[in-house]
């Protein structure tokens, strides 16, 4: 249990996110890896305030502000997908594509 | 303490892959729930016991919802229309793996300070402590983005809203409805 191990679980995580973010053609399951990301934020910071300065509540106080914005990030996805899709039957990112330039 | 670290950060990294290898989406949910699981038995581990709590109901709540949502959007329902889910993959996987790279790199060759301090006996206290202290416009910001969160998720999700049907001055006799019906 070193701090190397825990932050090379983290990177794992979020490089897994990062693959899937960059690979789903649909827009819930690239939401799933920004999720996946931010899993790997939320283990790095844990890991970071253990092992380095344990006596703040910085780290503690970063997973809450990360936690959260997985909540958002969840919600407005969700609400994006579904606005998209209700007007133009759209869920996949090949097919939203207008801003691409 | 090894072995439970162990564990549960391989069960939270195959389970994170999972994700992007099973078929249904449904499945999927659930991968990506027993990855948060397990990073919040990693966080207990380090003792922070509260947060790992929080971790842990929050999760649950977000990926049953999510599973709702996955259906609703499902690709290749019950595996009845397979296909693949994937676009530029050796692309996004070499950026993965190059990513994963040059963190590793960076864990592995950073001399890292050594501890300083020793935790707070009750973590759960002295993060009440910052939050309603120190951390106060974290907090109120936090709050502040959840309520525009709020806000903006049911307009982005509502199809119309009553000035949609009554026009901007609320002046249309009848209701511009597409659907027909309603009380308008």
């Amino acid at each position: 249990m070193t701090l190397q191990l825990f932050l090379l679980a983290a990177a794992g995580l979020f490089a897994i996110g990062l693959y899937g973010a960059l690979s789903q053609q649909s827009i819930v399951m690239l939401m799933m890896g920004l999720e996946l990301m931010l899993n790997g934020v939320i283990l790095a910071a844990a890991a970071l305030w253990f092992f380095l300065a344990p006596d703040g509540t910085d780290g503690p106080v970063l997973i809450v502000v990360v936690v959260t914005a997985m909540a958002i990030e969840m919600a407005a996805g969700f609400a994006v997908a579904t606005a998209i899709y209700r007007a133009r039957q759209v869920d996949m990112t090949d097919a939203a594509a207008d801003l691409k330039g | 303490m090894t072995v439970l670290f162990w564990i549960l950060a391989v069960v939270a990294v195959v389970a994170g892959f999972a994700v992007f290898r099973l078929n249904s989406m449904a499945q999927v949910t659930f991968a990506l729930l027993a990855s948060f699981l397990a990073v919040a038995g990693l966080v207990m581990l380090l003792g922070l016991g509260y947060l790992g709590v929080v971790i842990v109901l929050m999760m649950v709540i977000e990926m049953v919802i999510m599973a709702v949502f996955m259906v609703m959007y499902m690709m290749n329902p019950a595996g009845l229309m397979p296909m693949a889910m994937y676009h530029n993959k050796s692309g996004s996987m070499a950026i993965a793996v190059g990513t994963f790279a040059v963190l590793a790199a960076g864990i592995l060759l950073t001399d890292w300070p050594t501890r300083r301090g020793a935790p707070a006996p009750d973590q759960t206290f002295a993060l009440g402590e910052a939050l309603m202290g120190g951390q106060m416009l974290t907090m109120m910001t936090l709050g502040v983005t959840l309520f525009a969160t709020i806000v903006g998720t049911v307009v982005l999700a509502t199809a119309r809203g009553r000035y949609d049907r009554f026009g901007d001055d609320l002046d249309r006799r009848r209701a511009d409805d597409p659907a027909g019906g309603g009380p308008g």
